[in-house]
């Protein structure tokens, strides 16, 4: 061995792992993990709360998420979401794949200008994009069939997040992009979190591009009506 | 001059009327673990920077038994009735959009050109953390022109925000802990730890070599950790800053952003993403738990060789 790093500091990361993996609640496994990293480093217990504390105080602009939830609580009670649902049900006469594909585009462009909190499974999924691609989809394949159905319902569910995951990078006030900007700044580098954002777009748009090439094969597939229709 | 600390002010008495709230929440089922979790944090938003950091540091503890240990549920709260929902936005139509799409816009706008605009010389906005100070202007304003527009009272509708507050509950503190997390492990040597446990097996001098260590191990990491802020800390400190950044001088924006996308496919394949992966199969009440993961994966796939193209040619 030429450097003599210390591989101790690991069993965080495996405290992290097990963790998780055993479904304890996430916030605590971090704290836990965060104090036996720094004890097994050779802290004291009072520098390690220190620590915890210091750090806490220096990344606490990552729960001004916290923010938005009055305004938004405030429209959701006076009917965004109903407007929203109402805006895109005026795109009837779009097949399963087109509806899904424009969702994709819709959700990328909203959550990029800081707007992700629009769609998610419980807001637009399950009572606006599930029901309104079987629906496109009965008029494609009249005896849709149940293994038919869940497909499409998975599919909408993946369409949700792969739209907000490469979509929210490119929004310079979103919590990763400034996570990113905060970790290089410790490290001596100064970044604007902009040019962070900026970079996450050709990943944006080979992700549209991949996952939109699949939805509309999903139309030809329900066309042509092979694959898995059986129940079972 | 407008500086964080004024965003912080407001957050923290947000939340301390929250946690008052919670506590004047006569069925609540966990009230006083509840108005605890949200008083405390209320606390470090208004004055942590007073706080001695070990104390601090305590308060974080607490913080995360609080939320461990089941203390932060949702209160009682009334819903609105669907039907007068739809009267509402009659009524209101397109101009709900309005104070949603205040925020990213006026956020941006700070962000750009905050640090430029100056008043008899002194500048409106501080230098540090710009973005935030926008991000917490903007939802104020979006906040007051969102009550004008649908003529609520604004103590009322911070009040009852607090069922939102509720859904969210301590997974608004996830972020800041995980961040936490990665500076306890910068400092405790984690990434020379893995870049010790992994260089032996990576030819520092190719660039692909490199390029494909730091971004599988991001998807590898993700998929373990369910989580891709927690394994960007990590595998970047290990493997993105020596070997890229500093050993063939890769232009570390690029690097680091390619990076994280490169987490975020990991994403798509874990179960222990639950809230993405797990929740939307129960949701749509589909037979197959994984059925979500068995939709995504020929998307994360040929997606993590497309991140590992761009982070090849673009550095």
């Amino acid at each position: 061995m030429i450097e003599a790093v210390s591989l101790w500091p690991l069993l965080g990361v495996v405290m992290v792992v097990l963790g998780f993996a055993l479904r304890l609640n996430p916030a605590l496994v971090v704290v836990m993990s965060g104090l036996a990293t720094g004890l097994i480093a050779g802290m004291s217990p009072l520098q390690v709360l220190s620590m915890l504390g210091s750090a806490f105080i220096k990344n606490r602009y990552l729960a001004l998420l916290i923010l938005t939830l009055p305004v938004i609580s405030l429209l959701e009670r006076h009917g965004l979401r109903e407007q929203a649902r109402h805006l895109i049900q005026g795109l009837r006469g779009a097949t399963a794949g087109r509806l899904m594909l424009a969702y994709l585009a819709a959700r990328q462009i909203l959550s990029a200008i800081g707007l992700h909190s629009l769609g998610g499974h419980p807001q637009t999924v399950r009572p606006l994009l599930a029901p309104m691609t079987e629906a496109a989809a009965e008029t494609q394949r009249p005896n849709l069939s149940m293994a038919d159905r869940e497909r499409l319902r998975a599919l909408a569910a993946s369409t949700d997040n792969v739209g907000l995951f490469f979509g929210e990078d490119i929004f310079i006030a979103f919590g990763g992009v400034l996570l990113m900007q905060s970790f290089l700044a410790d490290n001596g580098i100064q970044v604007e979190p902009l040019q962070i954002a900026l970079w996450g777009i050709p990943t944006a748009i080979c992700a549209f591009a991949i996952h939109g090439t699949r939805l509309l094969a999903e139309d030809r597939r329900l066309r042509r009506g092979d694959g898995v229709t059986e129940d079972a | 001059m407008i500086a964080i600390q004024s965003i912080y002010t407001v957050t923290g008495l947000y939340l301390l009327w929250m946690a008052w709230c919670s506590l004047r929440d006569p069925q609540h089922p966990r009230r006083l673990g509840t108005s605890a979790f949200w008083a405390l944090l209320g606390l470090c938003m208004l004055v942590g920077q007073y706080i001695p950091e070990a104390v601090m540091g305590a308060m974080v503890v607490v913080l995360a038994l609080l939320a461990g240990t089941g203390q932060v549920r949702a209160g009682t709260h009334t819903t609105t009735p669907s039907e007068q929902l739809t009267r509402h936005r009659q009524r209101h139509g397109n101009r709900l959009f309005l104070p949603a799409l205040i925020i990213p816009l006026v956020t941006v706008a700070v962000a750009l050109g905050g640090t430029h605009l100056q008043v008899t010389g002194v500048s409106m906005f501080d230098a540090t953390l710009t973005t935030q100070i926008g991000f917490g202007l903007a939802c104020m304003l979006a906040f007051v022109v969102a009550a004008r527009l649908t003529r609520s009272r604004p103590v009322d509708a911070l009040t009852r925000s607090r069922s939102l507050l509720d859904a969210v509950s301590w997974a608004t503190l996830l972020p800041v802990l995980l961040a936490t997390l990665g500076s306890v492990f910068a400092a405790a040597g984690v990434g020379d730890a893995v870049a010790a446990a992994v260089r032996p097996w990576i030819d520092a001098d190719s660039r692909l070599a490199v390029v494909l260590a730091y971004a599988l191990g991001m998807a590898t990491f993700t998929v373990i950790m369910g989580n891709a802020f927690a394994a960007f800390p990590v595998m970047s400190l290990g493997i993105a800053l020596p070997l890229l950044v500093n050993g063939q001088g890769a232009d570390p924006a690029i690097v680091v952003a390619i990076g994280m996308l490169s987490g975020y496919c990991g994403t798509l394949l874990t179960p222990m993403a639950a809230n993405f992966n797990l929740v939307p199969a129960a949701l749509l009440e589909l037979r197959d738990p994984y059925a979500v993961i068995r939709a995504q994966w020929p998307t994360a796939l040929p997606l993590l060789a497309a991140n590992i193209a761009l982070m090849y040619w673009l550095v």
